[in-house]
């Protein structure tokens, strides 16, 4: 199948109709509106239907109706947005309900900014909404990686009947790069299985609650939804490790975006003969503890590199039980480190591993790559230069 | 023996949580007539609400949904989109859909959402032990207005059947009443009619209900029909609000 460049919203909303989600109930929020500007645009095509709620707070409860009636439903968010879905998602996890959330995350806390950030880790993680429940969260560092997480993320509300979300930083769903799709067409619905209210013909009426006044009654459904939850744990972490072949010195912890700026700068690194590996959840719930732990094993020191002021960090420090040093950079409000200034924070934490690091390459290159900075600063000048000039 | 009354099956046997003299479980059983006689049972889904009426998920026996405090509107709306074949329906008190739930049933009946809703109005918070809700009346007393509701410190109740009723969008809005067997039998008809509608994919339904709470009213459910009439009826005036018949083809085509 031929790749098509598409921007990041456009294609998580043509990813939902390959999975064969052709029903979206949402609201426009800054930096995700091309999600539902382009279902309400090719839903009508493929007979499906878009709705726009009245606020956040009806979408999600749209598809909590949606989902319950046996269809497979999406809406999408950013931060501000999510928050008022909080108590639906509650209800649909408590009610076992397969729905598929997106949230493009804009900078917080209150209105915040809308440019990038991954200041909502906690809230898709750790709950968000009352009471114990989980969501499935998937992070994608790419517009290919949203469009395969998106598909996938139907696959597992499904396998599961949970809740699942997808967390992409305002990157993601602002920018274009090619896709392609790997399902032709428009997915076969879902099969309403022996849960939805389809109506009672032929059969005993269902009811889809969450109220259990009996103490023991929700204790049982509680200890339900954990051994679930567990289940996903078991099954379904998923993780990438990079530049991890040979021995490093230090581990960069970092997901979504900022995983892939982290790439840039070990790349910029490796080619001066400086070894840093990359550890970067895809899921980061249920989190990949044990295969973050065998990553930082291998390490002499672990640096966590976020756009949040330290949430996945709390969980690179449970994988790492204390056994090795980790340092934190972050930033917040839609600042994102260059993958220069991701170096200068590698390096920083480089430094600080005692008894130094190993720097393998040959002079020869590393001269070469000196030179080549300094071309590249001295364009930078002339460029400023020129700008500044007509003032 | 002639039978001459019986059972409905549009209601599961089990006995409900009900207090005595409260006027629930007589819109329950006109709501399980009305399904019963339109041969809808098996198509329908219903919605049940936070409040007096939660557990009504176990009443009606249909396949039900318990919402979100305010927010069965949306739920019918995401029901009824995604499978239009369904008859959905809402249940929801006063504190539910004239208080949280505001926003939801405004825009639904906006939306012209094709379900019906079955709105309970008895003028106090119920199930949470007789607060102020919107629609209680001036003067009255309840343990959040313990001086009696002073619409100069909180405004007066909310008329939702009329304030629904402005809205350009064409819908069935329709106010009855508990308080005598006449309108009880009345409550029903404007039932079966919004059903009705909704059967031939008319438009948006609603059926205001008043009941009474003699719990929370501390009185009984006499002197409770008795205070219906008298406070209640003047303001919460009977009968249909709008019809999708009164729609203005002046705004049909959209273009205005």
């Amino acid at each position: 199948m031929a790749k098509k460049l598409m921007k990041g919203n456009e294609a998580i909303g043509e990813a939902a109709i390959r999975a064969g989600c052709v029903h979206f109930f949402g609201y426009p929020i800054t930096p995700q509106s091309e999600v539902p500007e382009y279902l309400a645009r090719r839903l009508p095509e493929v007979g499906g239907k878009y709705i726009q709620a009245e606020s956040e707070v009806a979408a999600s409860n749209m598809i909590y109706g949606s989902a319950g009636v046996g269809i497979r439903v999406l809406t999408t968010s950013s931060s501000p947005g999510i928050s008022l879905m909080a108590e639906a998602i509650s209800y649909i996890a408590a009610c076992e309900l397969p729905v598929v959330l997106v949230n493009i995350m804009r900078s917080g806390p209150g209105l915040g900014g809308i440019l990038p950030a991954q200041g909502d880790y906690f809230q898709a993680t750790k709950g968000g909404g009352h009471g114990d429940y989980q969501l499935v969260v998937l992070a994608p560092s790419s517009v290919q990686e949203a469009v395969d997480l998106v598909i996938l993320a139907f696959q597992l509300a499904e396998k599961y009947l949970t809740p699942v979300m997808v967390i992409g930083d305002g990157m993601i769903g602002q920018m274009m790069e090619p896709v392609e799709f790997p399902v032709a067409g428009v997915g076969p619905p879902l099969d309403p299985g022996n849960w939805a209210l389809t109506g009672c013909k032929g059969r005993e009426k269902r009811i889809i609650n969450s109220l259990y006044l009996d103490p023991v009654e929700c204790n049982e459904i509680n200890l339900k939804l954990k051994a679930k939850y567990d289940l996903i744990a078991e099954n379904e972490k998923r993780w990438e490790v990079y530049n991890t072949d040979q021995p490093y010195d230090l581990l960069v912890c970092a997901f979504g975006m900022m995983s892939r700026i982290c790439k840039t700068a070990i790349d910029d690194l490796a080619a001066e003969g400086i070894r840093v590996g990359l550890f970067r959840p895809i899921t980061v719930n249920p989190f990949p503890y044990e295969a973050c732990r065998q990553a930082i094993d291998r390490a002499k020191r672990v640096v966590v590199i976020e756009m949040n002021m330290g949430q996945m960090l709390e969980d690179i420090n449970l994988a790492c039980e204390g056994s090795k040093q980790v340092d934190f950079y972050g930033t917040a409000g839609g600042v994102v480190f260059s993958p220069d200034e991701a170096q200068a924070n590698i390096l920083l934490s480089l430094n600080k591993i005692p008894g130094g690091f190993k720097r393998k390459a040959p002079a020869t290159s590393r001269k070469k790559t000196a030179r080549k900075k300094t071309a590249k600063k001295k364009t930078a000048k002339k460029k400023t230069a020129k700008k500044r000039k007509p003032r | 023996m002639k039978k001459i009354f019986a059972h409905t099956t549009g209601l599961t046997s089990k006995p409900t949580h009900y207090c005595p003299g409260c006027t629930h479980g007589v819109i329950h059983r006109m709501v399980g007539e009305a399904i019963e006689e339109l041969g809808i049972r098996e198509r329908t889904v219903g919605i049940a609400p936070v409040g007096c009426a939660v557990l009504a998920y176990e009443y009606f026996n249909c396949d039900m949904f318990e919402a979100s405090h305010g927010r069965a509107p949306a739920m019918a709306t995401g029901a009824k989109r995604s499978r239009p074949e369904l008859i959905v329906f809402t249940y929801q008190g006063d504190g539910d859909l004239a208080s949280i739930g505001m926003g939801e049933i405004i825009h639904a009946a906006n939306r012209g959402e094709k379900i019906t809703v079955i709105f309970v109005n008895n003028a106090v918070y119920g199930m949470t032990g007789g607060q102020m809700a919107p629609t209680t009346m001036p003067g009255q007393y309840t343990t959040t207005s313990p001086s009696g509701r002073d619409p100069a410190e909180v405004g007066y109740p909310t008329r939702m059947a009329e304030i629904l009723s402005k809205l350009t969008t064409p819908a069935f809005v329709a106010r009855a009443s508990t308080h005598s067997p006449k309108e009880i039998i009345r409550t029903k008809e404007l039932i079966k009619q919004a059903f009705r509608y909704q059967i031939e994919d008319r438009c948006f339904t609603f059926v205001e209900v008043l009941s009474i709470c003699p719990t929370n009213w501390g009185l009984s459910p006499r002197e409770s029909e008795k205070w219906l009439q008298k406070e209640m009826l003047p303001y919460y005036t009977l009968g249909i609000k709008k019809s999708p018949e009164d729609f203005s083809e002046e705004w049909s085509d959209g273009r205005h």
